[in-house]
């Protein structure tokens, strides 16, 4: 029977004749419904957004290297503004985060597969549909024929510009089937992953012994199932304004311009930390690994994370200080905000805990990790003066924000998505990445990054708004501008580096060996790749670090957990 | 070295690649004159009020980047595998109870204080008395342009609002409702106050009291479209006379000056008239600027050049040339009505 488990197992061990045919091969990623393999085709699509919504980005920052210039015109600047910010959110952020959690979860809880695996593989073909959309957009958003026409509105796209009368042609509807079809992906997804999560763990992992990344992947699903529909019926709604004359937030019909923003911000917020969860989920796994130390506070950095997601839920309108609200709704979003640094601040410490004493080895996982602590922190502190409200009404929408939100997305996101890579390359391939063009990446995207963003902070005090093509001369902000434009070129050259290092090792890398780090998740006593059904025989744990008792019989972690 | 030489050559490429790509219309030399916005050096009630709390807060903020930035950094130091590593795993610590109360319960404490003094703020800024002498202004976002109205004054002006220096003593501060003639935008002059929003369907107010003599520079900060970067102001703070003067002169009709008489006759035979309002003419039309006093004013297109009679005859010929996306058409002129018309309009004072 088609599909039946031992037909599967049957087409896997086909698949390892090199001589199948490329196209049969490739019939085989299409039709899969591994979570493995899905996994890994999230997080390659998302690679390749990742390389394209970049070269947006430098395009944008070449543009900005002097004042006044005039080397893209302006829509064609606000074009890339809003497809560079949707992709990096919707096809990069998400897809890689979720494809590591698609590839990882089982394989933590000692499963042969999602819950749902058929499931899996519509989402993932929804997202990529979806994906694509935003691309096409370029040729379709004025019809067929248009060219060069994608969404101008910005990835927040504040109504009521979103409307026919300010967004003519099609490039905005794009936009929102684009947004609408990932995130239904994206939801069923989630669903998968709590199902399994609650359903599947093997015998002897209780919800207290799973890896705190299995309890985050738990967290950050619960919150795509609350914060996804809102965004989804927001983009059904402004569908409804543009073809059948609805007037949600059409404000020359008598819409609500501030409506959209409410619907946005509930689904927005919340979003970072859909985000930036499976980044400290990436972080609890490697630093510990690397310090040679069990995780200081299991229940603490737990609760911490369920804590976030809660309060993530009640701050929304932090985006929204400037909008004129009264004082009250100012002073409540204020202080909910601020809440947020007090479990943000626990992980920190507790990180910080967990390398204290320890013997850590810096391998380029680690590497990665440890930038991630120090740039996240950053994040933390320049967030918390966007809470300050008042300070806010002068921040908000400058390049200080928009400095704060790259420390988020790649200080703390990009660093922790590449020590995944990094930490995981092996396990998927089976062969270890270099190390030597991981410094070298590692070295000169820090330095680009940092080049680029810490500038900004200072182009924003100095009134410099975000979203603007240019800016003009004598304004005191050249220089910092002609800076983070050359830390582009550092950053580019490290993301070159890691994907000459992902080609060669593909050909010609050093074999890994199923547990090269030394590791103690139950996916690292499996081989390297794994099966297509994972473990031969499904495994049973005593604690949450399982490959740590086998390997010291003599002092096991269940004495003490 | 090589590194040095390798950015000074870079810098140098962008710059010549900069004078070849730019088009700066006078305005690069007419504000490097004026100081940058910086809202560290606050010359209103509100922003100063605002820079106080971000001082104390950068006070916090930079004391825990201070502490967790060393603790992070004596870590990763002081706990490095060493060469000479016997390979044994070091002591395992689970937890503590203790330690996790303390840094759950300080970090409570400063944020609790935080929010206090956040909150005072916010009242205070958002609640402002309203002295006898207070100015009111009306200012309406276009795409791409500002409207200011003195409502008490009967003048209407563009991209440039002229308020009072208010002194503590005898203060006359200015009183701004906002609102929206199309999309969202944002008023914001960073040494004056805080952003607020101008929102379609929507009215907000807030207040500014200048106590320096100046010009200052502010823009657009909510995304609005196609040229939200152009979409500038300036804030001109005059000695309380000086602003009388100004209103007077406002006030007054434009000039009937007989020799211009010919371009005032293409004005009002052409589409100017559907968008534009001069005073004393036919052309009430709302779209765009009053241009009543047009030449009171030091730019043109919301802040993207200087005023000159030179630039008005570029902008009138096509303004897609210094404003790309700028919602007036061009006007296809005969070069002698364009003369004309220039010449009418730099009357206009
Ligand atoms: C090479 C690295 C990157 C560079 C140089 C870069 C640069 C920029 C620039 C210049 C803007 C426009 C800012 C403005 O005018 O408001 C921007 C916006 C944005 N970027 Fe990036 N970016 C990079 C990577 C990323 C990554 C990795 C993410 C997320 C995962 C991201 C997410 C965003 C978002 C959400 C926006 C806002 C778009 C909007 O306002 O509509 N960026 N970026
Ligand atoms: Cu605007």
């Amino acid at each position: 029977m088609a599909g039946s488990i031992e037909h599967r197992i049957a087409l896997s061990a086909e698949s390892d004749h090199a001589s199948l045919p490329i196209l049969g091969r490739a019939h085989e990623w299409v039709v899969t419904v591994d979570h493995k393999r899905l996994g890994l085709m999230y997080i390659g699509g998302g690679l390749v957004f990742f390389l394209i919504a970049g070269l947006q980005a430098a395009t944008m920052r070449l543009q900005l290297a002097i004042p006044n210039a005039g080397i893209i015109a302006p829509q064609v600047f606000n074009r890339l503004l809003t497809v560079h910010g949707t992709a990096m959110v919707f096809l990069v952020g998400m897809p890689i985060l979720t494809g590591f959690l698609n590839y990882l979860v089982p394989l933590m809880i000692g499963a042969r597969d999602l819950a749902f695996p058929r499931l899996n593989a519509f989402g993932f073909w929804l997202w990529l549909f979806g994906s694509l959309l935003l691309y096409f957009s370029y040729i379709g958003g004025d019809g067929l024929y248009g060219a060069g026409s994608a969404p101008d509105v910005g990835w927040f796209a504040y109504a009521p510009l979103t409307e026919r009368a300010f967004s003519r042609g099609n490039s905005t509807d794009y936009w929102i089937l684009s947004i609408l079809l990932t995130s239904v992906g994206s939801t069923a997804t989630a669903i998968n992953l709590l199902t399994s999560i609650f359903c599947m763990r093997c015998e002897g992992m209780t919800l207290r012994k799973m890896p705190v990344l299995v309890w985050l992947a738990a967290v950050v699903s619960f919150l795509m199932c609350v914060v996804l529909p809102p965004l989804s019926a927001a983009q059904a709604m402004l569908l409804l304004d543009r073809f059948l004359g609805a007037h949600f937030f059409d404000t020359q019909a008598g819409g609500s311009a501030i409506l959209w923003q409410h619907f946005f911000w509930i689904f927005g917020h919340p979003e970072v930390y859909v985000l930036v969860l499976p980044a400290f989920a990436f972080a609890n796994e490697i630093i510990p690994v690397f310090s040679r130390k069990v995780i200081f506070g299991y229940s603490v950095m737990v609760a911490a994370s369920c804590a976030l997601a809660f309060i993530s839920l009640g701050v929304w309108a932090h985006h929204m200080f400037s909008v004129g609200m009264a004082p009250a709704g100012n002073a409540f979003f204020a202080a909910s905000t601020m809440l947020v640094s007090i479990p943000t601040g626990i992980k920190i410490f507790n990180w910080i805990g967990t390398m204290w004493g320890g013997k850590i080895r810096f391998r380029i996982p680690m590497m990665f990790s440890v930038g991630f602590l120090a740039q996240f922190l950053i994040a933390g502190l320049t967030g918390i003066m966007l809470a300050v409200a008042p300070f806010d009404w002068q921040l908000t929408d400058t390049y200080f924000v928009v400095a704060h939100f790259h420390y988020v997305l790649i200080g703390a996101i990009v660093f922790m998505i590449f020590a995944a890579i990094y930490y995981w390359f092996p396990k998927a391939t089976g062969k270890m990445l270099g190390e030597r063009l991981g410094k070298w990446h590692f070295w000169l995207f820090l330095i680009g990054f940092h080049m680029t963003f810490d500038t900004l902070h200072f182009a924003g005090l100095r009134g410099m708004p975000r979203r603007i093509y240019t800016y003009q001369p004598g304004r005191g902000l050249d220089t910092i501008n002609l800076i983070a434009s050359i830390g582009v070129i550092f950053q580019a050259a490290g993301i070159l580096m890691f994907l000459i290092n992902v080609i060669r090792s593909l050909r010609s890398g050093k074999p890994a060996g199923d547990d090269p780090w030394d590791a103690w998740t139950l996916e690292w006593s499996t081989s390297s790749p794994p099966p297509e059904y994972n473990f031969a025989e499904l495994p049973v744990v005593r604690s949450r670090r399982p490959l740590w008792d086998l390997k010291h019989p003599e002092d096991p972690d269940w004495k003490y957990e | 070295m090589m590194m040095k030489r390798w950015l000074l050559g870079i810098a140098a490429m962008l710059a010549a690649a900069s004078r070849a790509f730019a088009n700066d219309w006078g305005m690069g030399d007419a504000n490097s004159k004026i100081p940058p916005s910086s809202i560290f050096s606050p010359v209103s009630t509100p922003a100063s009020d605002i820079n106080t709390l971000a001082f104390f807060t950068l006070a916090i903020t930079g004391t825990i980047f201070l502490i967790v930035g060393s603790l992070i950094v004596y870590s990763v130091v002081r706990f490095r595998a060493r060469s000479d590593d016997d390979g044994r795993e070091p002591p395992q610590v689970y937890g503590s109870n203790p330690i996790e109360f303390a840094w759950t319960t300080v970090p409570a404490i400063i944020v609790f204080v935080l929010i206090l003094i956040t909150a005072r703020t916010i009242y205070t800024v958002q609640a402002a008395p309203r002295p006898p002498g207070a100015i009111n202004v009306r200012v309406i976002g276009h795409q791409w342009w500002w409207e200011f109205q003195y409502p008490d004054l009967g003048i209407v002006t563009a991209n440039e609002l002229h308020v009072p220096q208010s002194d503590p003593a005898n203060p006359t501060p200015t009183f701004i409702v906002l609102e929206s003639a199309d999309v969202a935008h944002s008023f914001w002059v960073p040494r004056l106050a805080g952003k607020t929003d101008a929102i379609p369907n929507h009215r907000n107010t807030m207040w500014i009291d200048p106590h320096e003599v100046g010009t200052f520079l502010g823009q657009c900060a909510e995304f609005c479209g196609t040229e939200h970067a152009m979409m500038l102001l300036r804030v001109i703070v005059e000695p309380r006379g000086d602003f009388q003067r100004w209103a007077e002169a406002e006030k007054q009709a434009p000039v009937q000056d007989a020799s211009v008489a010919r371009g005032r006759a293409v004005f009002e035979s052409t589409a100017c008239v559907n968008c534009h309002a001069i005073r004393g003419t036919a052309a009430n039309g709302t779209f765009g600027p009053d241009l009543t006093h047009l030449m009171s004013r030091e730019t043109l297109g919301a802040g993207v050049a200087i005023n000159t009679p030179e630039h008005l005859k570029i902008w009138v010929h096509d303004p897609a040339e210094m404003k790309p996306g700028a919602l007036m058409p061009a006007m296809n002129l005969e070069p002698k009505d364009l003369d004309g018309l220039v010449a009418y309009l730099a009357t206009l004072r």
